[in-house]
């Protein structure tokens, strides 16, 4: 079975600044991670070739320094690490970032293809189901567990509001993975040293000719505008009451009386 | 001079951070308290490859070098002494002669379930009365048939108890002083062989350091490590490596102890200021961090000495004086910008100094590594 991951480096922090311009994040100086939800996605991929065999390769779209993200994966047990950049592809929202994600896997293939349910940066939880849409294939977001595996299905449990489901879906699919998927094992010493001897594939615009219509990348491609951003007003330091649980209770009441808002 | 950290290393350090981080700290203090050996972070270690670090893959180890090795217990000293010692004498006191003055067959044999961690390692050297003057043991090996009989015991040894394969020095030929020692490849299932009493210590407490007796213990022929008689040589040979490991115990308890203390100082509140803004505490933390730094610049030029094939006796013993004697007084100095709070056990620092001092001590004294150096400089 051949399982993508779609993973994104994303910046460790929730102090991110945006450009005063373009309204997008500035990446430089930040520590970047995987987001956790891909890597949860990698993990449960992992697993899965441990179960019914095949191989997991990595796919992320971004600038060059997004290869070390892929290198950790490699050192976690990705077999193949494929980085998507180009300064065509930049600014690109996640139409764009999806119909070029779609376009390098109609390229390389798939069995079954993971992505992360959302990035901690933008939080659209919009590119895995686009991808689907864009490669016309079955999807199942919000997987919060692997139920069970063969080379042709699997069937997953998908969180919902008030309850979960349990779905079988024929591969090829995409699904979305929540952070709960599966605990990601740490890199291992030897697979750190195997991850620099393997390449990091690069694939940009060029390589993409034929499957991938300029019209859809990059900033241009984007229909998506910020029109504005503002930092939230950190609320105030909440109030703290010692005591017994009784006393608490009557404490909490009568303060919510006092401001009126019970 | 190229300071910088090659990529591979660059990630590994983050891994072991992580690591260190969610897996070793969160033990720590237990592990120190109860005086326990953390059986749990040792599989957690073996699953991850610690245990085999700078061996080749065909012997079942990660594949990385000396640095990779040094830097690996650095990181796990940082949040933890005796996780850190766990590792070193496993690997540069049991795997490292092995890998290095082992038969094929022995490589073999030992280090694929050494690496893996199947198996843990141990060394014996010291003895009641042969301690850092080695060269007074009493412990014998006769020959019998195909086997050795070793008769004697052995003190202070790192990871006994816990370890399935010993290093064991022993006296094949009285006569002949430190050329009449051997080193024999030791399982604990051979007959004749036990464990004795465990010591209470000031610090790495929850590593276990026990006494072995050899009561007429079989040793078969072909677990004789290197040839007769060489036994000395491979045993100064390995403290030369298991010097660095110590080192980079020590660089990674100063550092630990560096890193809570700009911690602490951020958020303690003494005459309406923080501390940190004190300029007393300023220059300490400058002068601690500065000697930390040289002591990590020793430690890796040592390591990345070994690496290369280079004679590396003189640097380890240097690097080892300079991180053991900075960890110590790093720690001391964190304990007292703690205040009476860095003397109590709410604060990991008055455990790191007590970690700190058997750096100073084990693995060659500051006073052998004073030795070692002035030999090297032809200074005698």
């Amino acid at each position: 079975m051949k399982i993508i991951v779609c993973m994104k480096q994303v910046p460790d922090t929730t102090e991110v600044k945006l450009d005063p311009v373009t309204n997008n994040l500035v990446r430089e100086g930040l520590p970047s991670i995987i987001n956790p939800d891909d890597k949860a996605g990698l993990e449960a991929a992992l697993r899965i070739r441990e179960s019914v065999g095949g191989t997991v390769t990595v796919v992320s779209m971004g600038p060059p320094q997004a290869e070390v993200a892929l290198r950790e994966a490699l050192a976690m047990g990705a077999d193949e690490a494929v980085l998507i950049t180009d300064r065509a592809f930049g600014g690109a929202d996640t139409w764009a970032t999806s119909s070029t994600i779609a376009a390098a896997l109609k390229k390389i293939g798939f069995d079954l293809i993971v992505a992360g349910r959302q990035a901690i940066d933008g939080d659209t939880a919009q590119v895995g189901p686009q991808i689907a849409e864009h490669l016309g294939l079955p999807q199942v977001s919000y997987v919060e567990s692997v139920e069970s595996v063969t080379n042709d299905s699997i069937v997953l449990r998908r969180q919902f509001e008030d309850r979960f489901h349990i779905i079988e879906v024929k591969l090829p699919c995409v699904i979305t993975a929540l952070s709960e998927l599966a605990v990601p094992r740490y890199m291992s010493v030897s697979g750190v040293f195997d991850a620099y001897k393997k390449e990091v594939v690069r694939i940009t615009f060029a390589d993409l000719e034929g499957y991938l219509d300029k019209a859809n990348i990059g900033l241009a491609g984007s229909p998506t505008r910020v029109k504005a951003s503002f930092t939230k007003q950190p609320k105030g330091a909440g109030e703290k009451f010692e005591g017994s649980d009784e006393e608490a209770v009557r404490l909490i009441v009568s303060r919510l009386a006092e401001k009126f808002m019970i | 001079m190229d300071f910088t950290l090659p990529k591979e290393h660059l990630l590994l350090r983050e891994m072991y951070r992580k690591f260190a981080e969610n897996e070793v700290k969160p033990l720590a203090e237990e592990v120190d308290e109860e005086e326990r050996f953390p059986v749990e972070t040792v599989k957690k270690l073996a699953r991850y490859g610690f245990l085999g670090i700078p061996f080749p893959k065909q012997y079942g180890g990660a594949g990385g070098d000396a640095l990779a090795y040094t830097m690996a217990v650095e990181e796990l000293s940082k949040v933890c002494g005796t996780t850190g010692v766990i590792v070193s004498a496993h690997t540069s006191l049991c795997c490292a002669p092995i890998y290095e003055y082992g038969t094929e067959e022995q490589k073999r044999k030992y280090l694929p379930k050494l690496c893996a961690g199947e198996w843990l390692g141990a060394f014996g050297l010291t003895e009641p009365n042969a301690g850092t003057d080695a060269s007074g043991q009493q412990t014998r090996a006769d020959v019998k048939g195909d086997h050795y009989v070793l008769n004697g015991s052995k003190i202070f040894i790192t990871n006994a108890g816990y370890a399935d394969v010993y290093i064991i020095l022993a006296m094949t030929d009285k006569t002949k002083g430190t050329k009449g020692i051997s080193a024999f490849i030791v399982e604990k299932t051979f007959e004749g062989f036990s464990v004795g009493k465990k010591e209470r210590k000031m610090g790495i407490r929850g590593s276990s350091t026990c006494e072995l007796i050899f009561n007429n213990c079989i040793v078969p022929k072909e677990n004789m490590l290197g040839k007769e008689g060489k036994g000395f040589s491979i045993a100064m040979g390995t403290l030369d490596g298991g010097r660095i490991g110590i080192a980079a115990q020590a660089l990674g308890i100063g550092e630990g102890a560096v890193d809570e203390t700009i911690k602490y100082v951020k958020e303690r509140k003494q005459f309406g200021k923080r501390i940190a803004q004190f300029q007393n505490t300023q220059f300490q933390l400058a002068e601690m961090h500065t000697r930390m730094e040289a002591a990590r610049l020793l430690v890796y030029s040592a390591a990345m000495k070994k690496q290369s094939g280079e004679k590396y006796s003189k640097d380890a013993a240097m690097a080892k004086l300079f991180a053991a004697q900075a960890a110590s007084e790093v720690t001391r100095q964190a304990v007292q910008l703690f205040g009476g709070y860095g003397y109590t056990r709410e604060y990991p620092v008055e455990r790191m100094m007590r970690d700190a001092k058997i750096t100073e001590i084990y693995e060659g004294t500051n006073e052998v590594q004073r030795m070692v150096i002035a030999a090297a400089l032809n200074v005698n």
